[in-house]
């Protein structure tokens, strides 16, 4: 298998967006499902990341799943680490590792450890799960390429509710003072964090001008628009004069309509009958709706 | 044995400074970071000798340390320093999850260890640090006596696989070695024998210790002297046959009392071979400003204490 090279599709007349749709919907249908086994874990964070890490791990990152420790791949700090189901569905499915075992989430001895463990896991850049830190990391990635002169690129996906993390600004004004360009970052902006919206815990607003007066560049997403995902992404990596972060509008809970916008599915997984409902929701098959329901007690 | 006599060197981070210009030309993967502390910390003759390789970042522990994470994860021996308290208190959550958790080859130097920071008073004396660090697991805990064996194991810290913590010192302080003695991380080291007591110290105490050593003979007293400049992992094999040499132990560091290395030994003593142990450290308080020398003796930290100690350690003796 060739790397996935993001030089391979530089136009847009190239990408298959249809194909795209169909991959973030099997990511959908295994998040419902790992999360319906395990009877834990977070949906809201993980579908609403679903579409961008489609893109990012289908079309856009430098990244061969046959050689996850590539010297010259694209790295992604997952930063908002409880989301991590999405990121296990897009990596088996990119072939990193077998689909069955993802049904294996945050089970004792399990590589799918509830927040990523880059020591069990081949393909996760960075542990994660401590919110705020994922910026830093990936700037000392990005530092690690500027020093060997290479030219991989250390993308950072971080969520709304970090933004509260004094760690984050200290990395926005590092990245921006130091003209790491090779930082892409996008912000999974879907407006919730645990206790509440962020605008009842902690209004972060307006974050537009917060990172444009950190030094950044930054451009507005509707984050489920795989086209508009497509776009903001090439953009983002073309950062020459300053570091560019994509805010991306998302919806919590996206494509399993009793999650959306309801933060109760935070972190508390589908019960046996919601991941039945969700799944019939998403389109899967019967019998293959009856099979994960009988590995449900 | 002849009196000591007292021979000042360099500070254990102007050896730290020294140490890092020796391995950049070594080790081209060493890359140096500090967070606006870098002419106290002695990274910045580093960074003048190989300014492509360092990054005073300003004033950001926590990012520091997680650069240091991406560095590390990225194939880069990344030094990271400042002052101990900060490092160790503001950093330690990015350690937790960004270094010891995922077992990155980082080394954390910081300087500033202990009261002899003198007048700049408690915020900047670090106390605790070494509790912080022996609590990250997998991380070696490494606190030099002098300017030699700082450079020494420094340099060694560099070529070790893994993540290494090591406390400096902003006193100058004697000389216990010099440059030709070997010091290997890990392994103890036993500055005099003796048959009553075991003095063990770490960082500046070690010298205190022999002092202390001095003032027992002529109580008549014979006292063991260890130097334990790695934390962890312990040299269990030099505590035990000094546990069965003396049967009793006195344990000095510019530390709290609590979490340090009396608490390592201990530990390991009542496991192998419970003896009675005595503390010198400092009794569950902050210090205060004054010059390095009067806060040692204020907060009981000299060879004075360290006899004293020996004394009633060697009176709680179970008679043979």
């Amino acid at each position: 298998m060739t790397p996935m090279a993001s030089e391979t599709n530089t136009s847009t007349a190239k990408v298959d967006f249809d194909r795209l749709g169909r991959v973030a919907l099997d990511i959908r249908r295994d998040v419902i499902k790992m999360l319906g086994i395990c009877g834990n874990g977070h949906p809201g964070g993980s579908l609403s990341a679903t579409d961008i890490l489609t893109v990012l791990y289908f079309n856009v990152m430098r990244h061969d799943p046959k050689n996850p420790k590539w010297a010259d791949r694209d790295r992604l700090v997952f930063s908002k680490g409880h989301g991590c189901p999405a990121l296990y569905s897009a990596l088996a499915r990119a072939g990193y590792f077998s689909t069955d075992m993802l049904l294996t989430l945050r089970k004792l001895g399990s590589p799918l450890q509830g927040h990523p463990d880059v020591r069990r896991l081949a393909g996760i850049d960075a542990s994660t799960g401590s919110l705020g830190q994922g910026l830093s990391i990936a700037a000392g990635m990005a530092l690690a390429a500027r020093f060997d002169k290479k030219d991989y690129l250390s993308w950072a996906l971080i969520s709304d509710g970090e933004l509260n993390e004094g760690q984050i600004w200290e990395a926005a004004a590092f990245i921006a003072f130091q003209k790491l360009v090779n930082v892409p970052t996008i912000l999974d902006y879907n407006k919730y964090q645990l206790g509440g919206s962020c605008k009842e815990m902690l209004d972060m607003e307006p974050v537009v001008d917060k990172w444009r007066a950190f030094g950044w560049e930054t451009r507005e997403i509707d984050g489920h628009n795989i086209r508009e995902i497509y776009d903001a992404l090439q953009w983002v990596k073309a950062a020459k004069a300053a570091p560019r972060i994509i805010i991306a509008h998302t919806v919590k809970g996206k494509g399993v309509s009793f999650m959306e916008n309801n933060n109760n599915f935070h972190g508390v997984a589908p019960t046996k009958d919601e991941t039945q409902k969700a799944l019939k929701e998403l389109g899967e098959s019967d019998a293959e709706i009856a099979r994960i329901l009988g590995m449900i007690k | 044995m002849s009196a000591l006599t007292r021979k000042m060197g360099a500070a254990s981070r102007d050896a730290y400074g020294k140490a890092l210009v020796e391995l950049g030309a070594e080790m081209p993967d060493v890359i140096v970071m500090d967070a606006d502390l870098s002419k106290s910390t002695r990274t910045d003759k580093f960074g003048k000798a190989y300014p492509d390789r360092f990054i005073d970042i300003g004033i950001q522990e926590m990012n520091l340390v997680g650069l240091a994470t991406g560095l590390a994860s990225c194939g880069k021996v990344p030094f990271i320093s400042s002052f101990a308290c900060f490092l160790m208190c503001k950093g330690y959550e990015q350690m937790r999850v960004g270094i010891a958790f995922p077992e990155l080859n980082v080394k954390i130097v910081t300087s500033h260890g202990g009261i002899s920071v003198g007048e700049d008073g408690a915020s900047q004396q670090s106390v605790e640090d070494f509790a912080l660090a022996l609590t990250l697991p997998g991380l070696a805990v490494i606190v030099p006596s002098d300017e030699h064996s700082a450079k020494s194991l420094i340099k060694q810290a560099a070529k070790l696989k893994g993540p290494v913590y090591v406390r400096t010192s902003r006193a100058n302080s004697p000389l216990v070695y010099d440059e030709k003695t070997e010091f290997k991380i890990g392994k103890g080291i036993r500055l005099r024998q003796g048959k009553h007591v075991t003095l063990v110290g770490t960082g500046l105490l070690v010298y205190e210790c022999l002092e202390a050593a001095e003032i027992l003979r002529e109580k008549g007293i014979d006292a063991s002297v260890v130097d334990i400049h790695t934390l962890k992992p312990l040299d269990e094999e030099l505590i035990l046959a000094e546990a069965k040499a003396t049967g009793a132990f006195v344990v000095a560091e510019e530390h709290l009392t609590f979490g340090g290395l009396g608490s390592v030994v201990s530990q390991y003593l009542s496991r192998a071979l419970p003896v009675p142990v005595e503390y010198v450290g400092l009794n569950d308080t902050y210090a205060e400003s004054g010059s390095p020398q009067e806060l040692m003796t204020k907060y009981g930290l000299t060879s004075k204490n360290i006899a004293e100690a020996a004394v009633r350690v060697v009176s709680r003796k179970p008679s043979r």
